[in-house]
């Protein structure tokens, strides 16, 4: 898992821990079970403060995306492949209405977008 | 839990004062004591240490009283000051000779690999070192008798940016140990204040406020915009406000206000810590 933060960026660095974490766990990127670095490990490693990483960690418990144990440390949640799931698809629709936004633009109509989308569907088979 | 408890102090100097200052460090965690230069910062920390006497107030170092259990406490606190108080004579040998046998849990292994790893050669003497390297001398000195609690006074003063990253690591590493404590002082925020938890503002003797940095920076905010948008009620709302023939440019400590005032009609910017010391310290009107 990659981390990298932004002193120049207007989202707290906090957020932009979270949002990284996040998207590590939804992605797939990290399974159920992983491990992930210490509270003070993680705010060395990222040379921010250790009260930044704390609200990290509490807000990704909080979004049941991992779990503390009291001295075993932090690891990806396995209850919640449910929720997961739910935010995945939720990723989903947000690049989906990107690309309604993007064919408007274009001046494609729905009809246009749906056969389109048809005609990748087909060239993205599985393998 | 609290590793150092200041509660009401005051000193009064013909210049300035420390007036009435409470201030609680949290064990655990590392503070950085920001504050312009004479705002009594250094005041402060000589009496944590019992160098200075305050005149009103008491103080409790890791849950001991100072200065009746000053011996005691000492023994578990590592000072890194900008002021030197070796023996300029001396080489660094002889001078940790001096100092080492006061500590009980005197740790000359770690001495030796501080520094090794600080490139602090032994047979020098101390008037020969830099400050930057008497600093670091400094620091081998207070991490060799596994102190919980490490004051640093103006620490990267004399320090070049190389050192100041590598501190940086130095510091968290010791902080990997929930039981210790850091407090710092400074002038200049620099690196150092990017892993501290908590900021304690001194200015003019008086504490402005000890609070979680993330808070801190959150709840302030740099506005910038036209000189069209100012009148004396919008004015009124700014701590500091720096105003010139292009526009202005202003602290508020309240963000979601200054949101709802100015909407999209002027430029909110999260400050820096050097943002809200500057305009604190000026206060009122700034005309360029």
């Amino acid at each position: 898992m990659n981390i990298i933060i932004s002193h120049a960026s207007e989202d707290p660095i906090y957020i932009q821990i979270v949002n990284q974490i996040r998207h590590s766990i939804l992605s797939g990127e990290m399974k159920a079970g992983d491990s992930l670095p210490s509270i003070r490990q993680l705010a060395k490693d990222l040379q921010v403060s250790v009260i930044t990483t704390k609200r990290v960690y509490e807000e990704l418990e909080k979004e049941k995306l991992i779990d503390s144990v009291v001295g075993k440390g932090s690891f990806v949640s396995g209850a919640n492949m449910e929720f997961i799931r739910e935010q995945r698809m939720k990723l989903l629709e947000e690049k989906m209405i990107e690309v309604i936004r993007e064919s408007r633009d274009l001046n494609m109509s729905e009809e246009d977008v749906i056969n389109h989308l048809k005609l990748l569907f087909e060239e993205e088979q599985p393998s | 839990m609290n590793a150092i408890e200041v509660r009401n102090i005051s000193k009064s100097y013909s210049q300035f004062s420390v007036d009435n200052i409470s201030l609680d460090i949290k064990k655990g965690y590392i503070t950085g004591l920001i504050g312009p230069n004479g705002a009594g910062k250094s005041t402060l920390i000589k009496m944590m240490l019992g160098i200075v006497r305050p005149s009103a107030g008491s103080i409790r170092m890791l849950g001991a009283e100072m200065p009746s259990e000053e011996i005691a406490i000492k023994q578990r606190v590592g000072i890194v000051s900008d002021d030197c108080f070796y023996y300029e004579h001396l080489s660094l040998k002889d001078m940790k000779k001096v100092i080492a046998p006061f500590y009980t849990k005197w740790n000359e292994t770690k001495f030796n690999r501080y520094m090794e790893q600080f490139e602090l050669s032994p047979t020098k003497k101390i008037k020969e070192l830099s400050k930057g390297m008497k600093i670091k001398f400094a620091l081998a000195i207070a991490l060799s008798h596994e102190a919980e609690l490490l004051i640093m006074d103006e620490p990267t003063s004399g320090l070049d940016p190389v050192f100041r990253r590598e501190l940086l690591d130095l510091l968290a590493d010791i902080m990997q140990d929930e039981r210790n404590t850091i407090l710092f002082s400074t002038h200049i925020t620099t690196d150092l204040d990017r892993i501290a938890d908590y900021i304690a503002f001194v200015n003019r003797g008086k504490l402005v406020f000890n609070d979680v940095k993330d808070d801190v920076l959150d709840r302030y905010a740099i506005v910038k915009g036209g000189q069209d948008l100012l009148d004396a009620d919008i004015r009124a709302k700014f701590i500091g406000l720096r105003e010139s023939s292009v526009g202005f440019e202003g602290l508020v400590d309240d963000r979601k206000q200054a949101q709802e005032l100015f909407g999209s009609y002027a430029v909110l910017e999260t400050p820096s810590l050097e943002d809200i010391m500057y305009y604190t310290a000026k206060g009122g009107p700034i005309y360029a």
